[in-house]
């Protein structure tokens, strides 16, 4: 049961699509600009995940951490991660978050609590345990958030990573968006629990199965876990159901797919049903997340071309930053 | 081991000689004691755990709390992973991985994370952690508990890898590495720890990437490190005898390594003779030689040669476990062929 304070009142609702709508165009565009061939990389899309990330975001502050993966830029444009220099590091500019070393699967962006991308299924976890010891040694309060995907929880580092959690009460959320396939394999090919949020009775930790694209409950989950966490009293299993529409990596031909199935999914894409729905509700009026979604364009127009505008590292960029220097 | 650790003393020079044993607890606890950023965590390390399996961490925890000092699960990827996040947090982290074999357990959180999150992240985040971890062949442990896989980590861009054959150097390099800014994996030697080495100032230093000359010579350059270093003193008389002059480098630093002394030593010397627990192909050695033959073409009396474990698992039969381990007297037949003309 959730409790009212579980419930996000009707300014929080709103903030949460002005979230939703910048991930959703984002994605759009980072879709359009590669198959124009105005960039080359490997791109997962997310589109189809954004209540995630918006209803845990609305309950973090920058300093809380962030440990994410390749499938992750959703997370966090969420989390705070300025489009320009999101866009100049994925284009592999030296005006990126990582002056162009990194690339999509690697942005960090500290400033923001983005501590750690990994491009390794299951590696944002024993990370975020780190993290979150941290804050349990000095007392100040922050959450780290470890997301992972469904196929992730069949990681050794899974085990290991919620083990070492619940045992020292680690202020950690472990975020799994299970969209149902890992790459080509479907969830049941892979996974012989029904939900993923079972484990979590392994660990003696709190587990929550969620519909990932209800903002509501979604936002009533993360509330929750970042409440235990915050109060040290300990780690949260959250799976958030959901689904990617297209496919694993950018060119996928989803033919691993029932096209029915497939179809289903995608008619209960959450954007158009939580914008309806907060008109309907008299939260918001269509102006309003009209203005959002301009806004977005805007930004992105604008991030877009300072990308494309940015330099190149220069070569002296490709042996630094290997080794600091010995204080 | 007594039960009177030096942590529980205050630092300060003794002419007593000091085992490594004791010279890594000290070197921790006068870390820990200048520096409460700085963590310790690992199997069993803390003193209700028995201070780990050796003793290295006894009275730490004792001393600064089971907060700062962690006995975790039994999960590799978990403890480095941790150190990693805390280091990202502001903490230096100092884990330990019980055997060496172990870390091959944790390699994406070593190889993938640790080493590539400064580089990865155009240096707005870094990882300062120091991996502690023990091997080495003699105690019948067999093929999965005495591994030597140092070049693995050399191999791996920002990972730096020191492995001290002595108490002084033990210390020295201890705090280097918790000094550092980067990962170090500091590789423990389990057949010497209990053995007496001269001792040394408290607090000091030896820089990591920096080797030390530990007899001079003129016929020969020996390169070594680690508990070799033991056996090449040791085939010192051996060479004496056959009238050869022998200049002995304990590298101590693996990566970076420091060629400045290995060339300079060469180059004077005229021949290399590299020697290390670890088997011979694609190990350290090969990298030493191939640098040495670049740098000092035509300066060469001889061809550059190696000692090291011969490429088979590390057995467990005593006699063939013995026969795995470079002696004082392979060494010394090899540097004396060297000098000689007979290789
Ligand atoms: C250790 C490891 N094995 C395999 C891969 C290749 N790979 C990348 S993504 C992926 C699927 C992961 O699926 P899931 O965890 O469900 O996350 P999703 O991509 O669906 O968000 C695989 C197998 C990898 N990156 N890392």
């Amino acid at each position: 049961m959730l409790t009212n304070s579980h419930t996000p009142d009707a300014a929080t609702q709103v903030e949460m699509f002005r979230r939703m709508a910048l991930l959703k165009a984002n994605d759009e565009r980072s879709r359009k600009v590669i198959s124009t061939g105005r960039l080359i990389m490997p791109y997962y899309s997310y589109r189809g995940q954004e209540v995630i990330p918006a209803a845990l975001s609305v309950n973090l502050t920058d300093d809380d951490y962030l440990v994410t993966i390749y499938r992750g830029i959703h997370d966090m444009i969420a989390k705070g991660l300025p489009l320009k220099q999101l866009w100049a590091e994925i284009a592999g500019r030296i005006d990126g978050t990582c002056k162009g070393k990194g690339g999509p699967m690697h942005l960090t962006y500290p400033k923001k609590g983005i501590m750690v991308t990994t491009g390794v299924v299951g590696s944002s976890m024993p990370i975020a345990n780190g993290l979150g010891w941290a804050s349990q040694l000095s007392g100040d309060g922050r959450v780290a958030v470890a997301t992972f995907g469904d196929g992730a929880s069949n990681i050794g580092a899974f085990h290991e990573s919620l083990n070492l959690a619940s045992v020292w009460k680690l202020p950690v959320i472990f975020l799994c968006q299970n969209n149902r396939w890992g790459e080509h394999s479907a969830y049941a090919k892979t996974t012989p629990v029904a939900r993923i949020a079972d484990r979590a009775a392994a660990y003696g930790m709190a587990g929550i199965h969620v519909d990932g694209n209800d903002p509501i409950a979604m936002y009533g989950a993360a509330r929750e876990a970042v409440e235990r966490a915050r109060a040290g009293e300990g780690p949260t299993l959250i799976e958030a159901m959901t689904f990617r529409h297209y496919g694993h990596v950018f060119g996928d031909a989803d033919a691993y797919m029932d096209k029915a199935y497939k179809a289903e999914w995608v008619a209960k894409d959450p954007y158009p049903i939580f914008r309806a729905q907060l008109i309907a509700d008299g939260a918001a009026t269509e102006d309003q997340l009209a203005g959002f979604e301009r806004d977005a364009e805007a930004q992105l127009d604008e991030a877009v071309d300072y990308a494309l505008g940015s330099a190149f590292p220069g070569l002296e960029q490709l042996s630094s930053d290997v080794y600091g220097e010995a204080a | 081991m007594s039960d009177a650790m030096v942590a529980e003393k205050p630092a300060e020079k003794t002419a007593k000689p000091v085992t490594i044993l004791q010279a890594l607890n000290q070197a921790l606890a006068d870390a820990m004691a200048e520096d409460d950023k700085i963590v310790v965590l690992g199997e069993d390390v803390a003193d209700p755990e028995e201070g780990g399996v050796t003793g290295v961490t006894k009275g730490l925890s004792t001393r600064f709390g089971e907060t700062r000092v962690r006995s975790t699960p039994i999960s590799e990827q978990a403890i480095i992973g941790c150190a990693i996040g805390a280091s990202l947090a502001g903490y230096k982290p100092v884990a330990e991985i019980m055997l060496m074999n172990f870390t091959t357990v944790a390699m994406d959180m070593i190889v993938n994370h640790a080493a590539k999150l400064r580089y990865m992240s155009g240096g707005q985040t870094n990882v300062p952690i120091v991996i502690r971890t023990m091997t080495g062949a003699g105690f019948s442990t067999g093929g999965q508990h005495a591994d030597f896989l140092e070049a693995w980590f050399a191999h791996t861009a920002g990972i730096k890898v020191v492995i001290p054959s002595n108490s002084a150097d033990a210390y020295g390099l201890m705090r280097s590495a918790i000094d550092d800014p980067d990962p170090v994996l500091f590789v423990e030697n389990m057949p010497n720890y209990w053995t007496p080495y001269p001792a040394f100032d408290a607090g000091h230093r030896v820089p990591i990437g920096k080797a030390n000359v530990v007899v001079g010579g003129s016929d020969i350059t020996i390169v070594s490190y680690a508990r070799m270093m033991n056996e090449c003193q040791m085939a010192l008389a051996a060479l004496g005898e056959a009238g050869v002059s022998a200049e002995i480098i304990d590298l101590r630093t693996i990566a970076p390594w420091d060629q400045e002394t290995v060339l300079a030593s060469v180059a004077k010397t005229g021949r290399l003779l590299v020697v290390h627990e670890a088997v011979v192909p694609f190990g350290v050695g090969a990298e030493i030689a191939a640098v040495v033959q670049e740098k000092l073409f035509g300066k060469l009396k001889a061809p550059v040669a190696r000692v090291g474990a011969p490429f088979n698992p590390v057995p467990f039969s005593k006699p063939l476990e013995t026969a795995h381990v470079p002696s004082a007297a392979k060494i010394a037949d090899a540097a004396i062929a060297l000098v000689q003309g007979n290789h």
